[in-house]
């Protein structure tokens, strides 16, 4: 370990010295360290007793800091007031910050002007010498040797079968994660709309009339049978699927009636899935004059006047349409289900009805 | 091993028992000494170097922001219940008063009520964790454009990799808890990209929500994910990462003093503490006040978690931008005709959501690139020294550029993550935004590429033309004969040494192996390897140098006394 010069480089006392090391390499040889120069904390008594008053300040500063933080907490009363909340955060903050900061930049003010500051220099070590690595060898020969684990390959290789072997309980203990009774894919295809479930209001749960809706607007409505599940955790996984927006329009402006789905609206009142196919985020704004349903999460752009085709972003599939009508009170109900699962595309989904079980 | 020969004598073993400390602090040292050998730690530690550069100090945030949120984060665990059954809510907040929500929810508002100081640690919590991702990435991006990646440090690059990859996963695991309709929408986006995940996707989603989306599940378990296995596996890295950095030495700048077989710098003992245990109360101080003064995720504001609201405008924590981003980037339809597709199979066909998974493709891709740099550089430029003094970024001009590249492919990734705040903030189309945003993410990069190596190659011939002509002093003088020209002083050595101690190796061309052969793989190194080095700028070399000391001394005596020394001891070292 050596220090800096304290002048002249051909005459410092560093390890490298003028033109040590790699001589020849490049335009100039390494000159060694630079000069110390000396801090004015180094030379003028005066400033060194400056810097000591400042670190000492600082010291202090972080006492103010911890008393601000007592203030905050004892004197300020939580209410439901939320300035008070406001005040109280902020005092402590302040005053923990205080008190770091006191510490902190005190203690580094010290370092940088009353420490000595010469760069010390220190020799690496060779990662490896050879004679070690030639001893560690023989050592882990040895080892392999006693243990006879070559000499043997009916132990090494029931050793191995074992071990791969033994950990697969704990994989499969995995499997319990989803207990559900209804395990697998099957319930994806399904909600809770069906044959006359009315389409109620979230959360008043109020049934609503096709005179409730006015051109132009979109409300987002629920399953009657939605509140009938018990469950606050059940409850959501249901409604997460069977979430719909109800958009009413002026029966003219529809654009596109696909063959067999002409009886699925209502006198322009028109019903999706709210959960939006790209990734499932909710469907939430609508606007009246393009008919468009916009996603905010990664602005997929439905368009309601066309079945709810893409029509911008990332979704690769329109939002599924719910058939609707109304019944013989005159409320808004289901015609069916979906006729295809909701939400995001998922491996399993394809294209078909396998199970006969979509009666569109 | 042979314990036959005698290594220690009896006297030696007897030194220990004999010392008598003086005072009583000598007496307490001593005896912790005698039993958990200190000696050999202060000996080994006490006065190790490390060097000092303001550029190194990203790690140290990044561990001690790590620091921060495990005292924090503790704190918080003590209030925070992480179940997800259903609870009437009755804190302090009133607009939230009667709802049913999930005990989650419930006490994550408690805290920030009516635990005096919760809304602080909270806040602290989550600034430290913008923190701690922020200085890893800006500590990586240190280490990559100035090749500290390069022998003997590719693993310890590797182990830097997986703990970027855990603060991620620390951060959305910490995020999602709350269980209100932000984070509960970030996990809808979570359960839609692993559904998305061909065969075993929508089982990994099961699992993760023991059922259907989002059920009542998985609070629990990203609790657990974020408390205990992350933060463990969080601290081991930490602790191998350290342990390298101890081995391997830290690496330096090049500069006068420094070369690839010593460290120049300060002792632990006590400057080097001093400054880094200083700087720990710095980083601590800064976030104190920043959560005192900034709110950050005010999740009274969302509600409790529901499957039909969101908020227009929502954003993830930054780090989780460029994920967003990409998705919100790619198209669904390419004019009519759409991407995903279904493939036709007996039992029904099966889904490809490809708008889901063409995004996860460059995320992949940049991660993978990312853990094996080092071997693909060390491949293509066939360099297999060990290094310790670090490149300056302008000598690398290559690796710089795709530095660049990448920061802006990344970049690009992120705006995007904000397209919808960018419309609303600049007035512009959002869908205009997004056109050219996938142009800018093919064109960004290579544009990117070509300024930056540009730019290195401008300032290492400036570098060139410092150490030939000096610098220009600002003196414009008259000459006998009346010409004008500015008068230059020439750089101390120190100086000069820094600016032309670097290698610049020429193209290397394919190499025959062993048997004689140039195999392919090999030719399409040599194609990397031109591509990687064709431009260069060479240092100057000492003729050049001393051709330029000659033309100092020729064209005017008026430095000659200095450089004339110069050049006689330069031409002795010859």
């Amino acid at each position: 370990m050596g220090e800096h010069g304290h002048g002249d480089p051909t005459e410092s006392g560093a390890v490298i010295k003028a033109g040590d090391g790699e001589s020849g390499k490049y335009a100039i040889d390494n000159p060694g360290l630079p000069p110390h120069r000396p801090r004015v904390a180094d030379e003028d008594p005066k400033a060194e007793k400056r810097s000591e008053r400042q670190v000492a300040t600082l010291f202090l500063i972080s006492i103010i800091g911890t008393v601000i933080f007592f203030i905050g907490y004892f004197a300020v009363e939580l209410s439901e007031d939320l300035q008070a909340l406001r005040l109280q955060n902020t005092l402590l903050g302040v005053g923990v910050g205080f008190a770091m900061l006191g510490i902190g930049l005190g203690v580094v003010h010290w370092a940088k002007t009353l420490m000595p500051d010469h760069e010390l220099v220190e020799d690496r070590k060779p990662l490896r010498k050879e004679a070690e690595r030639q001893e560690a060898e023989q050592i882990i020969d040895d080892v392999l040797e006693e243990s006879g684990i070559k000499r043997r390959p009916l132990i090494r290789n029931t050793l191995i079968g074992a071990a791969v072997l033994a950990p697969l309980p704990f994989v499969l203990t995995l499997r319990d994660l989803d207990r559900s009774e209804d395990f697998g894919v099957e319930r994806m295809r399904h909600s809770m709309w069906d044959e006359g479930v009315r389409l109620v209001r979230d959360p008043t749960g109020t049934p609503i009339r096709a005179a409730d809706i006015t051109i132009g607007s979109a409300m987002h409505v629920i399953p009657e049978n939605l509140r009938e599940v018990s469950g606050h955790a059940a409850r959501l996984s249901e409604k997460a699927k069977a979430v719909v927006l109800v958009v009413r329009m002026n029966p003219d402006d529809i654009q596109q009636v696909t063959p067999g789905r002409e009886d699925w609206t209502y006198d322009g009142i028109i019903a999706c899935s709210k959960v939006c196919t790209h990734v499932g985020c909710p469907v939430a704004l609508y606007e009246r004059h393009t008919h468009h349903l916009l996603c905010p999460c990664h602005q997929s752009t439905f368009d309601a006047a066309q079945e709810f085709k893409v029509v911008f972003g990332p979704a690769g599939r329109p939002l599924p349409q719910l058939p609707i009508t109304v019944d013989d009170e005159g409320f808004l109900v289901a015609r069916s289900d979906f006729t295809e699962p909701v939400g995001p595309t998922y491996w399993e989904r394809g294209s078909t009805d396998p199970e006969g079980d979509y009666n569109a | 091993m042979s314990a036959t020969t005698e290594k220690y004598t009896e006297a030696q073993y007897l030194e220990a028992e004999q010392y008598q400390p003086a005072t009583r602090t000598g007496r307490i040292t001593n005896y912790v000494d005698q039993r958990v050998g200190g000696t050999g730690i202060v000996r080994e530690f006490g006065r190790k170097i490390f060097p000092d550069h303001w550029t190194f100090m990203f790690g140290e945030v990044a561990l001690y922001s790590f620091v921060i949120l495990i005292l924090s984060g503790t704190f918080l665990t003590f209030w925070f219940d992480p179940s997800m059954a259903s609870t009437r809510y009755d804190g302090s907040y009133a607009p939230l008063q009667g709802l049913e929500m999930s005990t989650a929810y419930a006490t994550a508002l408690e805290l920030s009520f009516d635990v005096r100081g919760g809304l602080f640690m909270r806040q602290l919590h989550h600034w430290a964790a913008l923190l701690f991702v922020m200085a890893m990435s800006i500590h990586m991006l240190r280490v990559f454009f100035t090749g500290a990646f390069r022998k003997p440090r590719e693993l310890n690059w590797v182990v830097g990799c997986a703990l970027l990859i855990m603060g991620l996963a620390a951060g959305f695991t910490g995020y999602s808890l709350p269980d209100e309709v932000l984070s509960g929408n970030g996990l809808r986006i979570i359960d839609g990209m692993m559904k998305a995940i061909p065969v075993v996707g929508t089982y990994m989603s099961f699992f993760l929500f023991g059922g259907e989306f989002p059920g009542g599940e998985v609070i629990p378990r990203l609790y657990v994910l974020h408390i205990m296995v992350i933060p463990a596996l969080i601290l081991v890295l930490i602790a191998v990462h350290l342990f390298m950095v101890v081995t391997h030495k830290h690496t330096q700048y090049p500069g006068p003093g420094r070369t690839e077989r010593n460290v120049v710098g300060y002792p632990v003992g006590p400057v080097y503490a001093a400054k880094a245990g200083g700087f720990f109360f710095i980083v601590f101080g800064i976030l104190a006040v920043i959560s005192g003064t900034f709110q950050i995720n005010a999740l009274w504001n969302y509600g409790p978690y529901d499957p039909s609201p969101v908020q227009a405008g929502a954003q993830p924590d930054w780090y989780i931008g460029p994920f967003e981003g990409v998705l919100r980037l790619m198209p669904g339809f390419v004019g009519e005709i759409p991407l995903e597709f279904v493939i036709p199979t007996p039992w029904g066909g099966n889904s490809v959501a490809t708008p889901v998974l063409i995004p996860m493709i460059p995320i992949a891709v940049m991660f993978l690139v990312m853990f094996i740099w080092p071997w693909i550089e060390a491949w293509i430029t066939g360099d297999k020294k060990e290094h310790h003094i670090l490149d300056r970024p302008r000598n690398a001009p290559t690796r710089t550029a795709i530095g660049a590249a990448s920061v802006t492919f990344y970049c690009i990734m992120w705006g995007m993550g904000s397209n919808d705040l960018i419309a609303t903030h600049f007035m512009l189309s959002l869908n205009d935004i997004t056109y050219w945003s996938r142009v800018l993410i093919f064109v960004g990069p290579v544009i990117a590429f070509v300024l930056t190596k540009r730019i290195c190659l401008s300032l290492q011939r400036k570098d060139r033309e410092t150490v030939l002509h000096g610098h220009e002093a600002g003196v414009i003088e008259m000459l006998p004969h009346g010409e004008f020209r500015e008068k230059h002083t020439r750089p101390s050595d120190y100086e000069l040494y820094t600016l032309v101690a670097f290698e610049s190796p020429a193209p290397s061309g394919p190499q025959p192996n062993a048997k004689g052969k140039i195999t392919r793989t090999e030719k399409l190194r040599a194609r990397l390897n031109q591509w990687f080095y064709q431009d260069r700028v060479e240092p100057v070399s000492r003729e050049e140098y001393l051709e330029a000391l000659e033309h100092d001394h020729h064209g005017d005596g008026h430095e000659g006394g200095l450089e004339a020394t110069d050049r006689r001891s330069i031409e002795a070292s010859h």
